[in-house]
């Protein structure tokens, strides 16, 4: 794939925790590179191991009990795992960023929202109270929220959940960083709001240049606003490939039944149950020996329940770890 | 199912920055407000109040409208019952009690906030520092503030000002040091909830130092709790002052303070009972009156603390 400069590359990453019933892998081997200016989604559903992967690209697995057991996460060339606390800190809302899932819980509910966008500016560029304040209330305009002098002093409480995500982003992108982390970021949100939140950070990533690592488990987010698209199943990626290539040519079981998840309105004649993906992930402390996939797709042999199948490439760019996957997924 | 957009084209427009949604007001006040307001409902944290600025007035201002000295010494006026001349009635060396009992206040304020406050910011730096770090700097604070604990706190004080000696100074060590153990208690337990929470992931997402998180971003969420320790804690701190120098251990003849006014009287307490109980009755206003205000903020505060 030569997509321009890789900003961030993930090889073999694993990252575990210890139970009390053993190390559970919860991302175990996963590789993904992610560019300038494209956004890169990670795809799955709860517990696949999506969010801790970018918890691993942040530093901010909790340890103990858990830890980046393996592989390199290369951000512009330097390995953010072996970095220590404190040099991760530097990187940390200056170079890369996060935006989380919950707006309602991710601000400081006893602190002035403008005190906590201008933050990363006293914190890594060491600027002054007023200067922070001045371009806090620039990046509040910038990320839509109405008559920012005022909100700049407003309390989180006071604002709607979409006006706190909006202040996040305001937060997470105050230092122009190079790449963002967005972990669900519009999942806690009403529909209406969704678009709107999407469509902004959509515009900033243009204005800014900003990488953007999406982790979402909307397959209609994804068509909206991803380049390239990674699907991750039980702490595996299990197809990866760019945006148009994976729906419209879905190599993996996985993927295709997620597809066929998605209620199409488009056929109003349709009638019946919602289709879904029989069983659940499995326990990570109790994975299958072969394809992870393998007790709940439709098509597994007797080879699929032995051994773990490698991706393969399918098409340019378009990798699949499925030992169906010359097949087309489709016998 | 297929691509929505073409990527390529959100590419190459800047989507117009959609201005958020309308609707949303400034009408939530801060926490503050809100504490204030309901604070003001409460009638006995208002009487509280009332007591405590009368007391705190008549203190700040007994040089100018007491003439009477509270040292003078009438050997003729000795054990005089109250008058109009001497409201409180004289004490044994003839010293008119009501003067001495209003110097004593102010000896009784300073006591009841310095070493409250002291005491208050030791056990709440303690506390969140135990909470947020944990492992063994948990471990042995903690451990030292079971220590301080399992001593009986009037026992340990006194130990401390018969080991330093007596004096106003001691007294605010001696009390520091065994009123901080419950506050680091209870800003620890707050802390141990308040570092799980979403917003200080996200700090430290933004890079945002564990010092600074601790101080900046935990800390402000125990201010609540710690403005009520700290209310709590003075009248406590005045009942211990009161307690070491009845004892003979805190301040000594002829500081006014209270609890030497107590201790002196109880010698006539059958001759001149006002000697030994108008004292009492003003350590009595006065702590009374301080838990009425810490239990109204207490009160007012609540709500708040739930979420």
């Amino acid at each position: 794939m030569d997509r321009g400069n890789a900003v961030l590359q993930v090889r073999n990453l694993r990252t575990e925790f210890a139970t009390r019933r053993g190390i559970v892998p919860a991302v175990d081997g996963v590789s993904f590179e992610v560019f300038e200016g494209k956004v890169t989604g990670l795809v799955g559903e709860s517990g696949c191991g999506k969010s801790v992967t970018a918890l691993s690209i942040l530093g901010l697995v909790t340890s103990p009990p858990g830890r980046v057991a393996r592989g390199e996460i290369l951000f512009e060339g330097r390995d953010l795992a072996r970095m220590t606390p404190r040099e991760m800190g530097a990187f940390r809302g200056r170079d890369l960023s996060m935006i989380f899932q919950e707006p309602m819980t991710s601000l400081n509910p006893v602190k002035t929202v403008g005190n906590q966008v201008g933050e990363p500016l006293r914190v890594h560029l060491g600027l002054s109270a007023r200067e922070a304040r001045r371009r806090a209330e620039e990046m509040l305009d910038l990320v839509g929220i109405p008559e920012p002098q005022l909100r700049y002093g407003a309390f989180p409480h006071q604002l709607s959940g979409g006006l706190r995500q909006r202040v996040m982003i305001a937060m997470a992108l105050i230092c122009s960083p190079k790449l963002l982390v967005a972990d669900e970021p519009t999942t806690a949100l009403d529909v209406t709001i969704q678009a709107q939140v999407l469509d902004l950070m959509m515009g900033l990533k243009n204005r800014l240049g900003t990488a953007i690592v999406l982790i979402t488990h909307d397959l209609g987010v994804v068509a909206e606003t991803c380049d390239d698209v990674y699907v991750m199943y039980a702490g595996h990626i299990v197809e990866q490939g760019d945006v148009y290539r994976l729906f419209e040519r879905p190599g993996h079981p996985y993927t295709q039944g997620l597809l066929r998840c998605v209620p199409d309105a488009s056929k109003p004649g349709r009638r019946g149950p919602l289709a879904s993906i029989e069983g659940a992930v499995p326990l990570l402390t109790a994975l299958p020996p072969g394809c992870r996939f393998a007790p709940r797709c439709p098509w597994a042999q007797e080879l699929c329940h032995r051994q773990i199948p490698d991706l393969v490439a399918v098409g340019e760019g378009h990798l699949v770890r499925c030992w169906r996957a010359e097949e087309g997924g489709k016998p | 199912m297929r691509p929505g957009r073409d990527p390529k084209l959100i590419a190459d427009e800047l989507p117009p920055l959609v201005p958020a949604e309308a609707g949303d007001d400034m009408a939530g006040e801060t926490l503050w407000g809100d504490v204030v307001r309901a604070f003001w409902k409460n009638r006995a944290a208002l009487a509280g109040v009332g007591v405590v600025t009368v007391i705190a007035l008549m203190a700040l201002g007994a040089p100018w409208f007491l003439r009477g000295d509270p040292y003078a010494i009438d050997l003729d006026l000795r054990h005089l019952p109250p008058s109009w001349d001497h409201w409180f009635g004289t004490d044994h060396y003839g010293r008119d009690l009501f003067t001495r009992v209003v110097h004593g206040a102010r000896i009784s304020l300073v006591i009841g906030l310095i070493p409250a406050f002291l005491s208050t910011v030791i056990g709440a730096v303690l506390g969140v520092v135990s909470g947020f770090y944990g492992g063994k700097t948990d471990f042995w604070i903690m451990r030292l503030a079971d220590v301080v604990l399992a001593f009986p706190s009037l026992l340990l004080a006194m130990a401390i000002m018969y080991t330093l000696g007596a004096s106003l100074f001691n007294i605010f060590i001696a009390l520091s040091a065994v009123g901080w153990a419950s506050t680091s208690r209870i800003v620890r337990s707050q802390t141990l909830s308040l570092r799980e929470k979403d917003f200080v992931e996200a700090a430290r997402a933004l890079g945002v130092s564990r010092g600074k998180i601790v101080f900046r971003h935990i800390l402000p969420n125990c201010l609540p709790s710690i403005v009520v320790v700290f209310t709590m804690s003075i009248p406590a701190a005045i009942m211990q002052e009161a307690g070491l120098s009845f004892l003979g251990v805190g301040a000594q003849p002829p500081t006014p303070s209270w609890g030497l006014l107590v201790s002196q009287g109880k010698e006539f307490i059958f001759s001149a009972p006002w000697e030994a109980i108008l004292p009492g009755v003003a350590i009595l206003l006065l702590v009374l009156a301080f838990n009425f205000m810490g239990d109204g903020l207490r009160d007012a505060i609540d709500p708040y603390m739930k979420d």
